[in-house]
């Protein structure tokens, strides 16, 4: 996986991931937790049901430093999170607007 | 309808007999119902419905200790009678019991815990599993669903707290979700990366009766993950480039099965191996490429070699800071191959030159017949150099109540078939050192977590899936008593296992630290009180000698390990032997340190 990275704006520094999963209620746990314990920080969280509400979206602001590849990877190795995609500088514009 | 009775239930554990166990089983059901004709829906309850698809998933032992949110399971697993139940004392004896099963055969094994103190006495033995990469499946009772969130008796939150120690965890909140659950649960355990799942069962839903139409089939591995060909050839280049190639084999190796791949490469393109804790027996102790164990208590010709390697392929290992030492010290002249079913290890601590994500043994596989025959010569005299001049030099090696000579001696008694486990601590570092291991899955310690109390429970899980093998436990005086009570499951069990105990009334290998890091202020790591094992043993139902106080202590050991049955063998050693050689932390590997009389000049690199 590699990100594309645009200019910087409003939201410097900062890339939105979108993160597909199952929807039960242990899930927000294992993706906070995941970040919690692996010292990656987040700015801002965005949860969303899809469709039925049998998959949520879980948007998070995160930074875009070294360490975001290995944060990616270890969120898609989640059971429950079936995608990990990082969105650049419009949807960080578009959290920090929110 | 009797016939069910006698059908071998592992024959269920095959995907294509699904549809055989939907017939005649109804009498088996714990359930007080009316029989029906076989072709109608089967009905019962979640607890035998789990026990059904326990057996269909072929396992034969589960460890636990019931209670009161478990007592369902537990009242369908009697009324089955086809799996055998392994009472422990202590829920993390039961964990490690599961441990020592699947890591001496690669299986999941099932392990169960009531709620509350159940749960939380179990999770370090999770927490194991999941730094080991160990496939365990973990069922817990938990309180009624009505009850859950109002601080119930018994009640912890096991879901929350089970989720950074697991690969993946459920709550059951229905009884027909556990149709999906049970099998998931056991391909999550053995696919990819295996490691532990806990499935939390709330009382109700064991008691709630469910209809199956039809059974799911076992939950088993997804398929493997094969490697991009592009980088195996990219692989197979920079191997037959390389004039300075060392393999650094982790458990990745022993739990895909690459052991004899990984060998295979290695004798065709003359490259040394060196293993880490978790992949000793990859590559037997006594082949010539053999380098041993890396990193902290390695020899020093292995991390001098590691020093020197052009090229480092690394194969289910994730440098460990314990294997690296300061990693950015560690091989700096090489290039790096990376191979890792799991991705997110690629990259993590050390960038690869090429990183490949696959199952190993199957990379290794692909591999093997595209890297050039080559005898590189130089390279393997340096090797052998390193090796004269820097080699591990153990003391007292014949000496059957020294440190080393009580590892070695029981080595050549047990012979090659045994399986090994330890405790954590000095004895572990010299069995890792000094044993000379023959083979994959011989060889369970606890690396990760690096849990005392982990041997004998291990042991036991060993000797009830290998009953044909001696299981040997290595063990210290602070680590066996953080597990002492399952001296009594394994009399019971009538385990095979012999607790080797290197006894020097200390936390001998943090006294260690305390000496040479901490100025020799050794405080809270020696015992005033000196516990008479062999009569502990003996209380325990246990037989147990006591080599200090014998005249014939090689005789002793050699009656001891040579009589069937379960067996202490209390060695009492001196808390001022220290294990060497030894990398200070946070030291680069190449600045090892050895202790008095072994003053030996620094690396000539």
């Amino acid at each position: 996986m590699t990100v594309q990275k645009q200019q910087p704006d409003s939201a410097a520094g900062l890339i939105a991931l979108r993160l597909t999963v199952r929807n039960h209620p242990g899930v927000m746990s294992h993706v906070c937790g995941l970040f919690a314990r692996r010292a990656f920080n987040v700015e801002g969280i965005l949860c969303t049901p899809v469709d039925d509400g049998s998959i949520s979206r879980i948007w998070l602001l995160v930074h875009d430093d070294a360490r975001l590849e290995q944060m990616i990877r270890q969120a898609a190795k989640l059971q429950d999170v079936s995608e990990v995609r990082p969105f650049p500088s419009d949807a960080a514009a578009m959290f920090c607007t929110m | 309808m009797s016939r069910s009775r006698s059908r071998d239930h592992a024959a269920e554990a095959r995907p294509s007999a699904g549809k055989a166990a939907m017939h005649g089983s109804k009498t088996q059901c714990p359930a007080p119902e009316k029989q029906q004709p076989a072709a109608r829906p089967e009905r019962m309850t979640g607890a035998a419905a789990v026990v059904r698809m326990l057996e269909r998933q072929g396992v034969r032992h589960v460890a636990g200790i019931p209670g009161g949110a478990s007592l369902p399971l537990y009242d369908a697993l009697a009324a089955r009678g086809s799996i055998r139940h392994i009472l422990t004392r202590h829920e993390q004896a039961a964990g490690f019991i599961a441990q020592g099963m699947a890591r001496a055969t690669g299986v999941p094994a099932v392990c169960l815990a009531t709620s509350g103190p159940g749960a939380t006495n179990i999770l370090t033995a999770l927490a194991d599993a999941k730094l080991d990469s160990v496939p365990v499946v973990c069922i817990t009772g938990q309180v009624p669903t009505t009850l859950i969130g109002t601080d119930a008796f018994q009640e912890v939150d096991t879901y929350g707290m089970s989720i950074p120690v697991t690969k993946h965890n459920f709550l059951v909140r229905t009884a027909q979700e556990l149709l999906t659950v049970i099998p998931e649960a056991f391909r999550i355990a053995a696919s990819g990366r295996p490691g532990p799942v806990l499935v939390d069962i709330p009382r109700d839903v064991q008691l709630a009766t469910l209809e199956i139409d039809s059974w799911p089939g076992p939950g088993l591995p997804d398929a493997l993950l094969m490697p991009d060909m592009e980088d195996v050839v990219g692989a197979a280049a920079m191997i037959d480039e390389a004039e300075r190639p060392l393999m650094y084999l982790g458990g990745g190796v022993i739990s895909s099965g690459a052991a004899p791949a990984a060998r295979r490469i290695a004798e065709k393109a003359g490259i040394p191996v060196a293993m880490t804790l978790m992949g000793l027996g990859a590559v037997p102790s006594e082949h010539p490429l053999s380098l041993g164990m890396l990193g902290m208590h390695a020899a020093r010709c292995t991390n001098m070699a590691m020093e020197e390697c052009d090229l480092l392929i690394v194969a289910g290992a994730r440098f460990d800071d314990r294997a690296t030492g300061r990693v950015d010290s560690f091989c700096p002249r090489a290039r790096v191959i990376h191979i890792d079913i799991d991705a997110s290890e690629l990259d993590k601590i050390r960038s690869a030159h090429l990183g490949i994500q696959g199952d190993v043994r199957a990379t290794l596989e692909a591999l093997e017949p595209l890297v050039a025959p080559c005898a590189r010569e130089n390279w393997l005299h340096r090797v052998e150099e390193l090796r004269n001049g820097w080699g591990l030099d153990l003391p007292r090696t014949d000496d059957p109540v020294s440190p080393y000579g009580m590892i070695l001696r029981t080595a050549e008694i047990v012979g090659p078939e045994a399986v090994v486990t330890t405790d954590v601590g000095q004895h572990q570092m010299r069995t890792a050192q000094a044993y000379p291991f023959s083979r994959p899955r011989q060889w369970l310690t606890s690396g990760g977590l690096g849990t005392m109390g982990f041997g004998l429970p291990a042991a036991i899980g060993a000797a009830l899936a290998c009953p044909e093998r001696t299981v040997v436990c290595f063990t210290g005086d602070g680590s066996l008593q953080m597990n002492i009570q399952e001296l009594a499951t394994a009399v019971e069990q009538r385990c095979n296992i012999k607790i080797i105990l290197a006894n020097n009334n200390a936390l001998g290998l943090v006294q260690q630290l305390q000496n040479l890091f901490f100025e020799r202020r050794v405080f809270a790591t020696d015992y005033s009180v000196q516990v008479d094992f062999v009569r502990i043993a003996e209380g325990f139902g246990m037989p147990a000698v006591d080599l200090g106080a014998s005249r014939d202590p090689l005789g002793m050991l050699e009656a001891a390990l040579t009589t069937a049955g379960p067996c202490l063998v209390n060695i009492p050693v001196a808390v001022s032997e220290s294990v060497f050689p030894m990398v200070p932390p946070g030291a680069a590997n190449t600045e090892m340190i050895e202790g008095d009389g072994h003053d030996r000049t620094e690396a000539a690199a």
